[in-house]
């Protein structure tokens, strides 16, 4: 097994190529970080008790005045940076990982239903993703919000904001994955393997997931690392408009928003240090996913 | 010609039709109209006389044609929040959010295609390199952190341009421009930059796959061959065929550019459409909502079809096509 994975052409190309080891590093680096932030953290922003205003607005450690445990300095209330920003990208990505998640699920059901069944149910399933197309996917995230605003009661509200964030971004980025499942279907259907299990009369549930799904699976790959990408810059855009989670559950966009206040005052780290590891996290994953676009198309090689 | 023409229109309308569906159903299955316009004390037959008023106990088609004739003339009816006419609202902020967007749109053509252009025509150099990692990392930016950035460098360190507002602006005929005064040209410089950006390596990203294509087809081999000099060969022969995809991509991103214009006019407090979208939002006013969806979805449709008239206009194919 492990001479098959070390001479597979994915692991070699992985091997040359710099961009992609130091993207995949950084970002497993945060993800663990966000992970394993409970027990990392200096203190929990969630937490009263965890930080002392005796501590606050202090610079990163490298400028006149910042001090040991506190590396890139704190907020105003006396919050680690690192701590925030750690709680932070938790939330940012469990949100931008579900949204994902949903979307795909979502997405591929549907385009490899449309491609494998076709006809009017096609027809109806690529009509809706032409006019959500037309809408890009920030205006669909913030009417779902709006709606549901306009639905729920305000306390049910507060409690399933996380909920409806996730599925606002979900459902603005289902199409991607539904147009390229179904344009790949329709390959695939022509095929010889396919059209024998058809004719053994397998169900068309076990044609379609089992036979067609795995050899689909390459392009969605891509796509799904693209979108975990736009889920979190979403996620963060939101955030940050103040449409998405409110200030007591700061993701990373939230922070951003807070350090806002910051931009005229002398204490930049609050506002750039979200920022910055904002950005990291986003273009390491999309360097990734530009490695995976290589890997699986060739013919841009 | 058209008939092309005529199938087009006849799309754009169920598009409208479609959009102005969404609207209604907005506007009449999210919240009670009747419990947003009257408060805790009216009385219930009050609140049923003004349902029977308002036209809300009447078949659902028919209430539909009536939403879809009032957008039709233009009556968009009133805001929630601030009681006035939503036709008003709306037009006010109109010219603010296409003036950001045409500007930031052709920001991202005047760079984006020479840049495209020349990182196809020397795809090994280390110019090359550079334009495309920094696009990478441009794409990765939100734009809301780019407006920040801009906002830090430029208006607060260097005091150079102002960081919030339009600045200096002129009335023509009701229409409130910023573009004849240099205050105003200072204001909208960093917001169209930050809205621009990401259009920006779209366009180029896309000019740069397109001309790849082309230089490798046999015509412009076969140019070269010939001994077709290289500015001719690259402008006129290969660019000129690379124009349809980009015309298309600049019709669709046009869409993107008035949605983004959300996130900078709240950077930039730019007092735009999407700043009075987001407000919207905030406090569910669902009237105005409802309108700048159709609004967009107006502007959208009909670039669009612009866009589609372009084509024929381009490429003389398309015209015999037509014949035949």
């Amino acid at each position: 097994m492990w001479a098959f994975i070390k001479r597979s052409e994915p692991l070699w190309l992985f091997v040359h190529s710099p961009a992609a080891i130091i993207a995949a590093i950084l970002a497993l680096t945060i993800i663990c970080g966000a992970a394993f932030a409970p027990w990392i953290a200096l203190n929990n922003p969630y937490d009263l008790a965890s930080f002392s205003l005796m501590d606050g607005l202090l610079p990163p450690v490298w400028q006149e005045g910042g001090r040991a445990p506190f590396w890139l300095g704190t907020d105003d209330q006396g919050r680690d940076m690192i701590s925030s920003i750690l709680y932070g990208a938790r939330l940012s990505l469990m949100i931008g990982l579900a949204a994902m998640a949903i979307a795909t699920v979502l997405g591929v059901g549907l385009g490899l239903a449309a491609g494998y069944i076709g006809g009017r149910f096609d027809a109806v399933v690529m009509r809706i993703a032409d006019v959500q197309l037309a809408l890009p996917a920030i205006l669909t995230a913030l009417l779902i919000d709006g709606i549901a605003r306009g639905v729920l009661p305000t306390d049910v509200q507060q409690e399933f904001r996380v909920v409806v964030l996730t599925l606002a971004i979900a459902l603005s980025l289902w199409v991607n994955f539904a147009r390229t499942a179904r344009a790949s279907t329709f390959v695939e259907m022509n095929k010889d393997y396919v059209q024998a299990a058809m004719i053994q009369g397998q169900h068309p549930l076990r044609v379609m997931f089992i036979h067609i799904l795995p050899n689909i699976l390459g392009p969605l790959l891509v796509i799904m690392t693209v979108d975990l990408a736009s889920a979190i810059l979403l996620e963060a855009t939101l955030s940050f408009l103040g449409i998405g989670l409110p200030a007591d559950s700061p993701s990373l966009g939230t922070l951003i928003r807070i350090g806002m206040q910051f931009l005229l005052s002398g204490e930049w780290w609050i506002l750039w240090v979200p920022s910055i590891f904002l950005v990291l996290l986003v273009v390491s994953i999309n360097i990734l996913g530009d490695f995976l676009r290589d890997v699986f198309n060739p013919r841009l090689r | 010609m058209a008939y092309f023409i005529l199938k087009r229109l006849v799309q754009s309308v169920f598009v409208m039709l479609a959009v102005a569906f969404l609207a209604f159903s907005l506007f009449r299955f999210v919240g009670d109209p009747v419990s947003q316009m009257t408060g805790v004390e009216t009385s219930i037959e009050d609140q049923e006389r003004l349902r029977e008023d308002l036209g809300l106990n009447d078949p659902f088609v028919v209430q539909f044609a009536r939403f879809t004739g009032d957008l039709v003339r233009g009556d968009f009816g009133f805001s929630y929040r601030t009681r006035q006419p939503v036709a008003e609202m709306i037009a006010d902020r109109i010219p603010a959010t296409l003036e950001l967007g045409v500007v930031a749109l052709l920001i991202s053509l005047i760079v984006g295609i020479p840049a495209g252009v020349y990182t196809a025509l020397r795809p090994r150099g280390a110019l090359t390199q550079t334009i495309l990692l920094t696009t990478l990392v441009g794409v990765s930016i939100p734009t809301f952190v780019i407006g920040i950035l801009l906002i830090f460098l430029f208006g607060v360190q260097l005091g150079w341009f102002p960081t919030f507002g339009r600045g200096g602006t002129v009335q023509i005929g009701g229409w409130e421009s910023s573009l004849f005064t240099l205050d105003g040209w200072r204001a909208i410089l960093l917001p169209a930059v930050t809205l621009g950006v990401y259009q920006l390596t779209l366009t180029m990203r896309l000019v740069r796959a397109e001309m790849m294509e082309v230089l490798r087809s046999d015509y412009i081999r076969f140019a070269t061959a010939r001994g077709v000099p290289y500015r001719s060969l690259y402008y006129r022969h290969a660019l000129s065929n690379t124009m349809i995809p980009v015309i298309t991509i600049i019709g669709l991103q046009f869409g993107g550019v008035i949605a983004f214009s959300i996130v900078t006019e709240s950077v930039f407090q730019w007092p735009g459409m999407g700043l009075l979208f987001l407000e919207s939002i905030r406090f569910v006013d669902i009237p105005v909502m409802g309108v700048y969806l159709v609004v967009i979805a107006f502007f959208f449709v009909l670039v669009n079809l612009i866009v589609d008239l372009l084509y024929v206009a381009i490429d003389p194919r398309l015209r015999i096509r037509d014949l035949a």
